[in-house]
């Protein structure tokens, strides 16, 4: 019998969970136009509330110098000042914002990339070899979901102080590229929706491992996507450890920039450019997050079931 | 050949197979979570004894359980925990009730709009932390904010950084910066409800708010769960927050929450007290984190 080792069927991952529902609109219950309208208001209020302050954000950065505590906090000022205060921002302190974008770009990108890939590794082993041990990784990974990331900050300063490793690059980049959640969730969407019969169909043919795994990963790619994303947002977000191991301003990344020019109170740095680099460093987030939705709301729905 | 050998083989053969793909990941959390956490624990029952006038040099001694009988007479950490467990307990509860409605009321038939309304409360999502602090320090400071501004001209006088008004002015940074992410994680779950299962109970006369009470509620309890333990853990390791109101409250204390404590003794090149401090961080949040597993699994049995 030769089974030959093509790309994988397009079937559907088995996971139910993630199967896409029709809105539910039951024949059976008609809706009251006024309950409608309560619940539209009861959902508007709090997008009000959940948008306000992006709102307050993106009009604070078209303003000119001096409007921001001026008028109508919620509206925009006298001119458009967008493009000024973007050159504003990119030109002080010798252009030190740029720098601190590319570092976190770097942080967030490059470790996001690899932890997705030593997480997916690993929950899919979890998932497909039976060997021993395997419950024992599991159970101390899964624990270690638990422990968060801030509390381990100190620890983990005092032990690259130790080794004379802080204010370095890989001081921040190596504690990024481990994800636990990762494995985790990876390990449970391999278990359902990578089939055994690829595998031994994929080791009849005498296909190697890892050549079998970049099969199997294709039917991961939701919960990839859903892993790189929270990873991502994770580094990108993190303010605390870079903070107490990068000592350099060129190897900080722009959480850490932002909030050192805020504690300056307004000069030399102005509060303008302070809520203008809060505007950009916002973008990348929101726009991968967006043009990858499909993927993560997918993948997430597995974590979140199981 | 005994049946054992062979399962003994294979499991041997199952172990090569997977140490490529295991070890990788495995070294790094050594190094990233283990080595650490050990370490700390280890500096944590040492003290540096300074000779003399601090002149002949320090060297470092065994000193038992002293840091950890600090720890726990040290009022300003001990008001950290205070305070946390403040903020979580009015916080929590309200943003998980928050993200339950709302998540409820995207999946119901009666919501229109949803993909409009579950982007505009996911977007906070793309700015937490100090991101989300810097905006709503801008919106807090006494003299700059638009806020305390609207309402002075209406004659009223508020302020968002007094003692009494900082845990609720950074519980609502939290609730702002959290809700959306659990309601997106609750309605994931709600989503995954059969279909079935709701024209069963719609054919039983249950439908509308008694039938996400009744039915939806208790099908989603484990990402409930979740989001619960994830948001309590939040709460304890508060750091960018309220760090990032220093700016707008010099009134906050610097040693306002544990994580800050612990710093503040880094600072001061007190190493071993500030791991005993962080070790006992650590304690606490697993202790929280069993103690609700434990609460919910025998709410289910019962």
């Amino acid at each position: 019998m030769t089974t030959t080792l093509q790309t994988p069927a397009p079937t559907e991952p088995v996971v139910t969970a993630t199967r896409r529902r029709r809105p539910r609109t039951s024949p059976l219950t008609t809706v009251n136009p006024a309950t409608r309208l309560l619940v539209l208001l009861i959902m508007s209020l709090f997008a009000v509330y959940f948008l306000v302050p992006v709102w307050w954000l993106v009009v604070s950065a078209t303003k000119g110098q001096g409007e921001l505590f001026s008028g109508n906090g919620f509206w925009f000022g006298g001119h458009f000042a967008l493009v000024d205060n973007v050159q504003t921002l990119f030109r002080a302190q010798g252009g030190i914002y740029s720098r601190w974008l590319l570092n976190s770009l770097l942080y967030a990108v490059g470790g996001g990339l690899v932890s997705t890939l030593l997480a997916s590794m690993c929950g899919y082993a979890l998932a497909k070899f039976s060997f021993p041990g395997r419950e024992a990784v599991f159970g101390t990974v899964l624990a270690a979901v638990l422990l968060p990331a801030p509390v381990l900050a100190i620890p983990l300063y005092l032990v690259f102080s130790y080794t004379g490793t802080v204010n370095t690059f890989w001081s921040v980049f190596i504690p990024s590229i481990v994800s636990p959640f990762g494995v985790y969730l990876s390990r449970i969407y391999a278990a359902s929706s990578v089939p055994d019969q690829l595998i031994e169909a994929g080791r009849l043919d005498g296909a190697g491992e890892f050549r079998i795994f970049t099969i199997g990963v294709r039917l991961m790619a939701p919960a990839m996507v859903t892993i790189f994303l929270f990873q991502f947002v994770a580094i990108w977000t993190n303010f605390l450890l870079p903070s107490l191991m990068l000592a350099d301003t060129s190897l900080q990344p722009v959480t850490v920039g932002l909030v050192s020019w805020r504690e300056l109170q307004g000069y030399p740095i102005s509060y303008t450019t302070v809520v203008t680099g809060a505007l950009v460093s916002v973008i990348p987030v929101v726009a991968m997050f967006l043009s990858l939705q499909s993927f993560w709301s997918k993948g997430l729905a597995t974590g979140a079931v199981k | 050949m005994s049946h054992v050998t062979i399962r003994r083989r294979g499991r041997a053969r199952e172990l090569r197979r997977a140490a490529p793909f295991v070890l990788p990941f495995l070294v790094l959390f050594v190094v990233v979570y283990l080595i650490p956490a050990g370490y700390s624990i280890a500096q944590s029952f040492f003290a540096v004894k300074r000779s003399g006038l601090g002149l002949g040099g320090a060297e470092t001694v065994f000193a038992g359980l002293d840091n950890y009988t600090r720890v726990f007479g040290d009022g300003e950490f001990l008001g950290s925990l205070g305070r946390v467990a403040f903020i979580g307990v009015i916080q929590v509860p309200v943003m998980l009730g928050i993200a339950l409605i709302l998540a409820l009321l995207i999946d119901s038939s009666v919501a229109t709009g949803r993909k409009f309304f579950r982007v505009a409360y996911f977007l906070p999502y793309g700015l937490p932390g100090v991101i989300a602090a810097l905006v709503w320090s801008f919106l807090y400071a006494p003299t700059l904010s638009p806020i305390t501004r609207l309402f002075a001209s209406m004659g009223i006088h508020v302020s968002f950084v007094t003692d009494g008004a900082l845990p609720f002015s950074i519980a609502n940074i939290l609730t702002w910066a959290w809700t959306g992410y659990n309601t997106i994680l609750i309605f994931s779950a709600l989503q995954a409800i059969p279909e079935e299962t709701m024209e069963a109970a719609a054919l039983d006369g249950c439908s509308g708010w008694k039938a996400a009470l009744l039915i939806k509620v208790p099908l989603i309890r484990p990402a409930l769960l979740l989001t619960l333990v994830f948001s309590i853990i939040g709460t304890a390791q508060l750091y960018n927050e309220p760090v990032t109101m220093k700016a707008v409250a010099p009134n906050l204390a610097s040693t306002y929450t544990p994580i800050m404590a612990a710093l503040r003794s880094l600072s001061a090149n007190d190493f071993n007290y500030a791991a005993a401090q962080s070790v006992v961080l650590g304690a606490v949040i697993c202790v929280l984190s069993v103690l609700v597993f434990r609460a919910s699994a025998r709410s289910v049995d019962s």
